[in-house]
C-alpha cells in the first residue's frame, strides 16, 4: 500500500489533537503543558516536511528548522521562567500565577 | 515499498501512543522519558520522508537538549505532583470535547483537501533530482545563500534565549565570596597591613 501525503497529515493531525488535550488535561501543571506545546510544535514540523517532500520544495524544510529553534529557545525561556517562578513561591500550580492580575 | 508502509505505521503508532502516555502519565519524569520516544518515532518518520538532516537534528536537538533540560528542571523541582493532578477529570469533558472537536474539523479539511494543478508551478526552492545531492547538502545550498536571514534570525533567537534563561536563573548569594579582581590590584601596604604592638604576655 502506497503511504501517500494524506497518511502524513492525518499523524501531525492527531499529534496535534493530542497536544491541545494535553493542555486541558493537566491544567495544573506547567511542566506537562510545555510538554503538549512541544507535542504540537512536532506535529507541525511533520506537516511542514511532509508537505515539502511531496511537493519536491525544500523550503518546508528550512522552515521546520526555523519552529525547531524557535520550540528549542521557548523551551528553555519557559523552564527558566518556571524555576524562577518555583524559587519565589515554591510551588507550579498554574492558578497560584495570578500576582500581575492586581 | 511495502516496508516503507510497514515501518510508517510502526513509527506513527508508537509516536502517538507515546504522546497519549506523555499528557496522562502520573509522573512528569515518564512524560519526559515518552516525550522523547515520540521524538525519536518522529525522526523515524523524518527519514521515511527523505528529510534526514531534520531527523537527525530533532533527536540531537529534542532528545540531546530540550528532552534532557526538562527531565532536569522536573528532577530539580521539588514539588508535589499528586497535588497538582487534583481535580484532573474535572477538566476531562471539556477537553474530550474540544479535542474532538478539532479532530473532526482537521478530518473535514483533510478528507476535501485538494493539491491545486498551479502549485507545483509556484514551488519557491525545487528540490534537486534524487540521487544528485543528499538532503543534507541540498539545504546547506539554500539556507546559506537564498534563506541566510532566516538562519541569522534564528541565531538571534537562540542568543536572546540564552541570554534571557541565564538572566533569569542566575543569582548571586551574598554568604559566597567571589574574587573581585579590581579590589586585590589595588589594595597597598597601607590598607592590608596594620602593624600593632604586642605587650609581652597579654596578646591582642
Amino acid at each position: 500500500m502506497q503511504i501517500g501525503l494524506p497518511h502524513y497529515l492525518i499523524v501531525a493531525a492527531v499529534l496535534f489533537t493530542i497536544g491541545i488535550f494535553g493542555i486541558f488535561l493537566n491544567r495544573k501543571n506547567v511542566i506537562v503543558i510545555l510538554m503538549a506545546i512541544e507535542l504540537m510544535l512536532l506535529a507541525v514540523n511533520i506537516n511542514l516536511v511532509a508537505f515539502s517532500s511531496f511537493l519536491g520544495d525544500m523550503m518546508g524544510q528550512i522552515f521546520a528548522l526555523i519552529v525547531l529553534t524557535v520550540a528549542a529557545a521557548e523551551a528553555a525561556i519557559g523552564l527558566a521562567i518556571l524555576v524562577t517562578y518555583f524559587r519565589n513561591r515554591g510551588t507550579i500550580a498554574v492558578e497560584d500565577i495570578n500576582l500581575m492580575k492586581g | 515499498m511495502a516496508i516503507a508502509a510497514v515501518f510508517f505505521y510502526l513509527f506513527s503508532a508508537v509516536a502517538i501512543a507515546a504522546a497519549v502516555m506523555v499528557i496522562t502519565a502520573r509522573n512528569p519524569v515518564h512524560s519526559v522519558l515518552f516525550l522523547i520516544l515520540t521524538f525519536f518515532n518522529a525522526a523515524g518518520l523524518f527519514v521515511l520522508l527523505g528529510a534526514e538532516f531534520l531527523a537527525m537534528i530533532l533527536v540531537v536537538v529534542y532528545v540531546g537538549a530540550v528532552a534532557v533540560l526538562f527531565l532536569f528542571v522536573v528532577m530539580m523541582l521539588d514539588v508535589d505532583f499528586t497535588e497538582l493532578r487534583q481535580g484532573m477529570l474535572n477538566y476531562l469533558p471539556v477537553g474530550v470535547s474540544i479535542g474532538l472537536i478539532l479532530l473532526v474539523e482537521l478530518a473535514m479539511v483533510l478528507t476535501t483537501w485538494t493539491l491545486s494543478p498551479d502549485a507545483l508551478a509556484i514551488v519557491g526552492a525545487p528540490a534537486a533530482a534524487a540521487g544528485s545531492v543528499t538532503n543534507t547538502e541540498a539545504i546547506g545550498l539554500i539556507l546559506y545563500t537564498r534563506y541566510v536571514y532566516f538562519f541569522q534570525a534564528a541565531g538571534m533567537v537562540l542568543l536572546v534565549a540564552m541570554v534571557g534563561s541565564i538572566v533569569l536563573t542566575l543569582r548571586h548569594k551574598p554568604s559566597v565570596r567571589r574574587q573581585n579582581v579590581a579590589h586585590q590590584v589595588a589594595r597597598n601596604p597601607e590598607t592590608a597591613v596594620e602593624i600593632r604592638t604586642v605587650k609581652p604576655g597579654q596578646g591582642l
